[in-house]
């Protein structure tokens, strides 16, 4: 299996090519705005023709982002918009399909279809907008909100667990799994390119601020004080450094990721645990995962996974191929008098 | 009567017959071994399999007893049989499950080697049926069937329990004597579904050829008897059931559509069958999607019916309960798409495996808002066919989701179908827009159908989805008088479908006294009752809707030549309610929630109930 072609010769496009002319709704500030922004600045260079791309989305406010694309789209219902992606794809695997969808429609309600559609290895893009909250139904906490939300629905503080995304997808072994932020254009730029060139389930996590209903929920991670020291960039066989001044590193002892001072001495560059995201063995990639959740460690952004692998629709495709190879291709003839016949005469 | 072998040989024109046994017996196979046979032979037939839920239930108890009911004939017939002839009972459960059903002077054939006492005691018998003389007046031949297959299969490699375990090729060969059948269609099917396993293949026909030659040397049988070919239309013959009649249809449908046939599904009982066969027609370019729900089913369909192919699910009720609001963004977005729900016992879970047609009222109007869906049922095994294709043409005529409906019955059930000739199938029209100048998402054609532009066409990019479309644009609109005008438009595009359909048929005379109005797999039991009240000289007459929405145009025409009418339904009276309140009319209902089809007889009943006769005249 190889990855996605892409082939830009063909294709020349604007960001403005992409733009469907609608009033876009989202409340101003909201961090729709940049994903729908990076998208149309990415799809130029995707090369793919814009009559074979489809958008489908669930409910929610990001599942409005449809309508602001000129490709084809489909708002579907609450959560199954990865099931309607795969009827697309798997009937048409020579279109490009794109899935916008929320933390309440993916995580809650469409839960099972997005584990599936990872499992199968469908040739989805999967862009989750986790912004934490029911933004459409006006503040109920989500899947994604953290122990102890107070929201219109839990007044004294919600007493569940929330999911983590990745952790998730890594479980549901989607092939391709990322992360970013609203607030890093040119990092959202290239998980969609990188999205985009791969073959198999991609599902990007989009850290996105709903000003509305949870302003500040990524705040540490986008303040321009405080983001070098919690923002760890997975790069690819490189190691893992961050920090105001790149003098920090994330060493690995045994199943534990730690943070090391590059400057005291103790450890130098070499110690420092460096990205495969390629790694076929997927235990990297859940400690990366669950990284952020160890106090003192840093929120890791980029791709957490990378592995290629035959698809779903790319199956079908060649398994009805095979068979009628063998067997011929099928006539009404064929059909009808096949089996056990007999004539009355 | 003519001898063969010192056995009177008896012609007689109709047999009903019942085989029964553990639900790990394989009397489901065996049943389906003699209809393949009998239609070969050229019999009109008609078949009802009754198995339990549980796959494997507790052996010996009456719970467990899975029957197949099968009525053949060298006349034209329409029902599986009222009451059975013969009843080939492998256990006293079989036995006394069974009892009550079958004909005062039926004969049974027991397998005396399971009644000991534990199978008895499982059936809940005090003292042996086969020794108290509770069977007299039954034909009552005691075969020690299990020891006979073990003798017969004394020098064979396979284990006890295999061995015992080709009982049932034992009792279907003595069947197969008595009825005087062929062993070679059975032989066949074995060789070519055990290709790889020689010695299932030798110990099956072994066991098939010990029981065939058991009936022709023992003395116990003196009578063995012929049922001459039906005087059937001429043509190419073939028995099916209505699942894979459903399924053939899809392929038949996609192919005359030149589309490529896409099915999401879930398994469920009892339309999974369809599934399995669809997932079989690989070389037909059919697409099967196994999907992860009921939803999932119904979504990836509605997608894959987005970007330009023939689309269906497969559901039973539950599943449709399921699909509920993926039918409605079908009908808001307005696509093709065909849902099939094979309707079996509820509420809830209900009877999985048995039938019923209680999902009518959920087909019409089980979802939120003003949801129109033209909804049609097929009347037998072989009619699923034709209404497969037939809900395919609708669909993508109109560009709407169409809701097939079958049952439990007569998707199980089979019958011989005489297959249409090729040429006689018309084509599906569908074009695909192209034309970019002037294209609107939400324009209509004559019938008002709106254009279906699919991903990958240049120019067409449009968006649509459950929010209410403006009319023409498609854009989203929230305008109340646009809102009002499109919920008119989607129900007036349904009904539209009226004048396309074809008028409501009268079998009997065009008026009298009673027209007993049906739908989906009552056919055959309504049938038979109006034949036999016609008879008998009452002035009754069928008609049986296939088009429950839109109702044929002239059904009001129909109504008005009778002086009543009678509905029988098997559910608390569905039918009888939309009759009522669509045409202001009176109706009787004759309901039955049994999970079982009706029998003639209760119809025949309730003929003459009405008509004033009440003993059958
Ligand atoms: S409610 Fe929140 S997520 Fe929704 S559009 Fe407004 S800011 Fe964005």
């Amino acid at each position: 299996m190889e990855n996605n072609k892409i082939d830009t010769q063909e294709v020349k496009y604007t960001a403005k090519d992409f733009q469907s002319g609608q009033d876009v709704r989202w409340c101003p500030g909201c961090g729709d705005y940049s994903v729908l922004a990076q998208v149309q600045r990415s799809f130029p260079n995707i090369g793919i023709k814009k009559e074979n791309i489809v958008w489908v989305s669930g409910i929610g406010c990001s599942s409005r982002f449809p309508y602001y694309m000129s490709t084809f789209g489909f708002h579907g219902i609450h959560g199954r918009a990865p099931a309607i992606a795969t009827g697309v794809k798997v009937a048409n695997p020579d279109l490009s399909v794109w899935v916008a969808t929320g933390d309440g429609d993916l995580m809650s309600i469409g839960g099972n279809h997005f584990i599936h559609a990872c499992r199968k290895n469908i040739d989805l893009k999967i862009l989750m907008f986790n912004n934490k909250i029911y933004g459409l139904t006006k503040g109920q906490y989500s899947p994604t909100s953290e122990k102890g939300k107070v929201t219109k629905s839990t007044p004294f503080g919600s007493v569940d667990y929330p999911f983590n995304p990745i952790s998730l997808a890594l479980g549901a072994n989607a092939s391709f799994v990322a992360r970013t932020i609203d607030r890093d254009p040119k990092h959202m730029q290239t998980m969609i390119m990188r999205a985009a060139e791969h073959k198999g389930t991609a599902f990007i996590e989009v850290f996105q601020n709903c000003n509305i209903f949870n302003d500040g929920a990524y705040e540490p991670l986008t303040n321009k004080e405080t983001k070098l020291d919690t923002v760890l960039h997975l790069e690819d066989g490189k190691p893992m450094t961050f920090g105001k001044d790149n003098d920090k590193g994330i060493v690995l002892e045994g199943f534990t990721p730690k943070v090391v001072n590059l400057n005291d001495g103790t450890h130098s560059i070499d110690d420092v645990w460096v990205h495969h995201e390629k790694d076929e063995n997927a235990i990297r990639a859940f400690i990366l995962a669950h990284m952020n959740e160890i106090p003192g460690l840093p929120t890791p952004v980029g791709i957490f996974r990378n592995i290629v692998k035959p698809t779903y629709d790319e199956g079908v495709r060649e398994q009805i191929k095979r068979v009628t190879e063998k067997k011929g291709e099928g006539t009404l003839k064929s059909l009808l008098y096949s089996g056990n016949t007999w004539e009355v005469n | 009567m003519a001898k063969e072998n010192g056995k009177v040989v008896e012609t007689v024109e109709d047999v009903t017959v019942m085989f029964a046994g553990d639900s790990g017996d394989g009397m489901q196979l065996t049943g389906m071994q003699f209809s393949d046979t009998t239609a070969i032979v050229g019999n009109d037939l008609s078949t009802l399999p009754d198995y339990p839920a549980e796959i494997r239930a507790p052996a010996g108890t009456l719970y467990g007893v899975s029957g197949f009911q099968l009525h053949f004939s060298s006349t034209a017939i329409h029902t599986p049989g009222d009451t059975p002839d013969v009843l080939v009972a492998m256990n006293p459960a079989a036995l006394k499950k069974n009892l009550a059903e079958i004909k005062p002077h039926a004969i049974i054939i027991t397998n005396t080697d399971s009644f000991d006492s534990k199978n008895l005691q499982q059936a809940h018998y005090d003292k042996n049926p086969l020794e108290d003389g509770s069977l007299d007046g039954y034909k009552v031949f005691q075969v020690p069937i299990t020891t006979l297959t073990e003798n017969a299969l004394k020098e064979c490699s396979l284990s006890l329990k295999e061995v015992q375990r080709c009982k049932n090729f034992f009792a279907l060969g003595l069947m197969y004597w008595l009825y005087n059948r062929p062993l070679d269609p059975t032989m066949d099917w074995l060789k070519s579904k055990f290709k790889n396993r020689p010695e299932i293949i030798e110990s099956n026909e072994k066991a098939l050829k010990a029981g065939y030659y058991f009936g022709e040397q023992t003395e116990i049988f003196t009578t063995r008897y012929t049922v001459k070919p039906a005087e059937l239309p001429k043509g190419t013959y073939r028995n099916i059931s209505g699942n894979e009649a459903t399924a053939v249809g899809f392929v038949a449908a996609s192919n005359l559509s030149g589309l490529q046939l896409f099915l999401g599904s879930y398994p469920i009982t009892p339309a999974s069958d369809i599934l399995h066969f669809l997932s079989s027609f690989k070389n037909f370019g059919v697409k099967t999607f196994q999907a992860e729900d009921e939803i999932a089913g119904i979504a990836s369909a509605i997608g894959a019916s987005f970007s330009g192919s023939l689309a269906i699910t497969t559901t039973s009720g539950p599943g449709l309960a399921l699909k509920t609001e993926a039918i409605g963004l079908a009908v808001m977005t307005e696509l093709p798409l065909v849902i099939v729900d094979v309707q079996r016992g509820g509420p809830s879970t209900g009877l999985p495996t048995k039938t019923e047609q209680a999902d009518l009222l959920q087909a019409l109007y089980g979802r939120n808002g003003e949801a129109p869906v033209p909804v049609i049922a097929a009347s037998t095994p072989s009619d699923c066919f034709y209404l497969a294709i037939e809900a395919s043409r609708i669909a993508l005529k109109y560009m709407t989701p169409v809701l097939l409906l079958t049952d439990g019955y007569i998707a199980n059930g089979s019958e011989p179908w005489r297959l249409p000739d090729i040429e006689d199938l018309e084509k599906i029209e569908v074009s695909f827009r192209t034309e970019v100048e002037g294209f609107e998402p939400y324009s209509r054609d004559a019938n008002l159908a709106r254009p279906w532009a699919v991903p990958g066409t240049k120019g067409l990019e449009h968006r649509i989805g459950g929010l209410e479309k403006a009319n023409i644009s498609g854009n989203v609109s929230y305008d109340p008088d646009n809102h009002d005008f499109m919920v008119r438009l989607r129900e007036e595009k349904v009904n539209k479908i009226q004048q396309d359909i074809p008028d409501l048929q009268v079998k009997g005379d065009q008026e009298g006294d009673l027209l007993v109005l049906g739908w989906g797999g009552t056919y055959g039991a309504i049938t038979e009752a109006v034949d036999r009240a016609r008879a008998e000289g009452y002035k009754v007459s069928h008609a049986h809707l296939k088009y429950i929405k839109p109702f044929p145009k002239n059904t009001a025409e129909v109504f008005k030549n009778f002086k009543k009418i009678l509905i029988p339904e098997l559910n608390l009276g569905q039918l009888s309610k939309v009759i009522r309140s669509e045409f202001l009319i009176e109706v009787e209902s004759l309901t039955k929630i049994k999970g079982l089809p009706f029998k003639s007889i209760e119809v025949q009943r309730k003929i003459a109930d009405l008509l004033g006769g009440g003993n059958g005249k």
